[in-house]
């Protein structure tokens, strides 16, 4: 039985607590469906995520990491995402030269976008079921 | 507008022109005390030494090629603290100077009242070669010289050193060059700024020309940019992949002297040493049981991912973490590798000037439009 379950990605979250948290409350409130995958971790800024949390969730098995952060210009705090995107870019391309699978994603999601947020959820949740489990899950030797 | 000037080398040898050069900064008052590589009197080693009095620097050698430790850490220690109202003269590298602006911008180094005398740097050996050849050889700084005067390429350079892209300094106020001069007669000093053109003229140097140094720049760096692209390529191909990449660290028993000796790796606690990385009984069994087995140490990739991802943007390519590696891990050639992707995202050459954001503390609203939706 347990052989033809289908593959459910464990997902985590970093998503910002001014956007991205609060589009998660509206898509709770209003009652969206969106997959369980997801593990919301919920930081005050996506300029607050250092790329070491992401790497932590990828080495640990995570078979993928989502940061949400406000729309380019509505930051809570100016610019914060801004800088998330640069640090999240250079991650990106880290793992690109090294040839590690990028299992990253980032979003940018209002506080009014309840259902993009599902919609997300959804998408990504899929996009990581196609990538497969996370090599790294079952590697002692990282 | 660089101002040129000559030192005239004479019978004594090139070292004796350095040495009288240094000794006239300090008697004329030019600085209050130097930082410059000094061979100890045991021999086997080159170190930087903050000397004070004159008489000191018979024993004063920054054109040795070895670099023990990348003195822009000194210059931090020096400064970070408080100014002195005394005037220091640096003699740096071109590697310690670029890493030195870096150490400015994440203001864990201030440049006021500092005199800063970069020097061509031919490439240097590891401490270990470098001392073995220094025993069996005693002008072996000047036979190294001449040897690259020639054109010649010594094998046996350190890796860095040998695909290293900026072998003339930047931001110096004076450049003490070898580069396309002919060192049998003379080195050129060339001042970059008023405070390069007072020591000219305080200490009567005659002036010079710099002609056909720039072609024999030019034909330096080409040798070596043909060289790094070979390096990056062969080793691109050998780290590539989750199973290569822990194969290239298999002997890396996370020490962290790569981090210790990096110039540019300037958190007073690292992350790393934190008690963030202090871990319960549980935690490490809990760890086992989901996997069946833990390396131990643990986090071996996260450390160097992590390294890479908050310094690899100033990495200026010294080599010191590969030299500080008991085990032979090829640090610099990973950092080389990223570094040169990192870099061009942001058209961001480290220590290139003082003045130029860090791209990690800053952004543009048009850019990188494509990540995130």
């Amino acid at each position: 039985m347990a052989a033809n379950k289908e593959f459910e990605p464990v997902l985590v979250g970093f998503f910002c607590n001014w956007c991205t948290s609060t589009a998660a409350d509206l898509a709770g409130t209003t009652r969206l469906q969106y997959p369980p995958n997801i593990r919301p971790i919920r930081t005050m800024c996506s300029g607050s995520v250092d790329p070491v949390y992401v790497l932590r969730a990828l080495l640990s098995g995570a078979d993928g990491v989502v940061v949400g952060g406000c729309p380019p210009g509505d930051c809570h705090y100016v610019s914060g995402n801004y800088k998330a995107r640069r640090r999240m870019a250079i991650l990106k391309t880290i793992l690109s030269t090294l040839g590690l699978e990028d299992r990253l994603w980032v979003r940018w999601i209002s506080a009014a976008e309840g259902p993009k947020f599902a919609r997300t959820m959804s998408e990504i949740t899929e996009e990581a079921k196609k990538l497969g489990p996370n090599p790294m899950k079952s590697d002692w030797s990282l | 507008m660089a101002k040129n000037a000559t030192l005239p080398v004479g019978e004594s040898g090139i070292l004796k022109a350095i040495r009288d050069f240094l000794t006239g900064l300090l008697q004329k008052g030019l600085v209050d005390a130097l930082l410059v590589p000094l061979e100890l009197p045991g021999g086997g080693n080159v170190v930087p030494t903050m000397v004070s009095d004159a008489g000191k620097l018979g024993a004063a050698n920054p054109l040795a090629p070895v670099m023990p430790v990348n003195s822009a850490r000194l210059v931090s220690d020096i400064t970070i603290l408080s100014q002195s109202p005394k005037r220091l003269g640096v003699v740096l590298r071109p590697c310690e100077l670029r890493a030195l602006v870096e150490l400015v911008k994440l203001k864990q180094a201030n440049l006021d009242n500092l005199l800063l005398i970069g020097v061509d740097c031919p490439g240097t050996y590891s401490i270990d070669d470098y001392g073995r050849l220094a025993r069996e050889n005693k002008s072996l700084t000047t036979d190294f010289l001449s040897r690259f005067g020639k054109g010649e390429e010594d094998p046996l350079l350190r890796k860095a050193c040998q695909v290293c892209d900026y072998p003339v300094p930047m931001n110096a106020d004076l450049t003490l060059g070898l580069v396309g001069v002919d060192l049998d007669k003379e080195v050129l000093v060339q001042s970059h700024t008023e405070q390069g053109d007072r020591v000219i003229s305080e200490l009567e140097l005659e002036t010079g020309k710099d002609a056909g140094r720039e072609a024999a720049i030019n034909k330096l760096l080409s040798r070596r940019a043909e060289k790094r692209q070979q390096l990056i390529q062969h080793f691109q191909e050998e780290v590539k992949g989750l199973e290569n990449l822990m194969a290239t660290l298999a002997s890396c028993i996370n020490c962290h002297n790569c981090k210790t000796a990096c110039p540019v790796c300037y958190c007073k606690e690292c992350f790393f040493d934190s008690s963030v990385f202090e871990f319960e009984a549980e935690k490490y069994l809990a760890w086992a049981e989901r996997r069946g087995a833990i390396r131990m140490p643990t986090d071996t990739l996260l450390f160097h991912l992590t390294r890479l991802n908050h310094m690899v943007i100033s990495c200026v390519g010294c080599g010191m973490c590969s030299e500080a590696c008991p085990n032979d891990v090829p640090v610099f050639e990973i950092f080389r590798l990223v570094a040169e992707k990192v870099q061009k995202m942001f058209d961001y050459v480290p220590g290139r000037s003082p003045d130029e954001e860090l791209p990690l503390t800053a952004f543009r609203e048009a850019e990188l439009t494509d990540l995130g939706m």
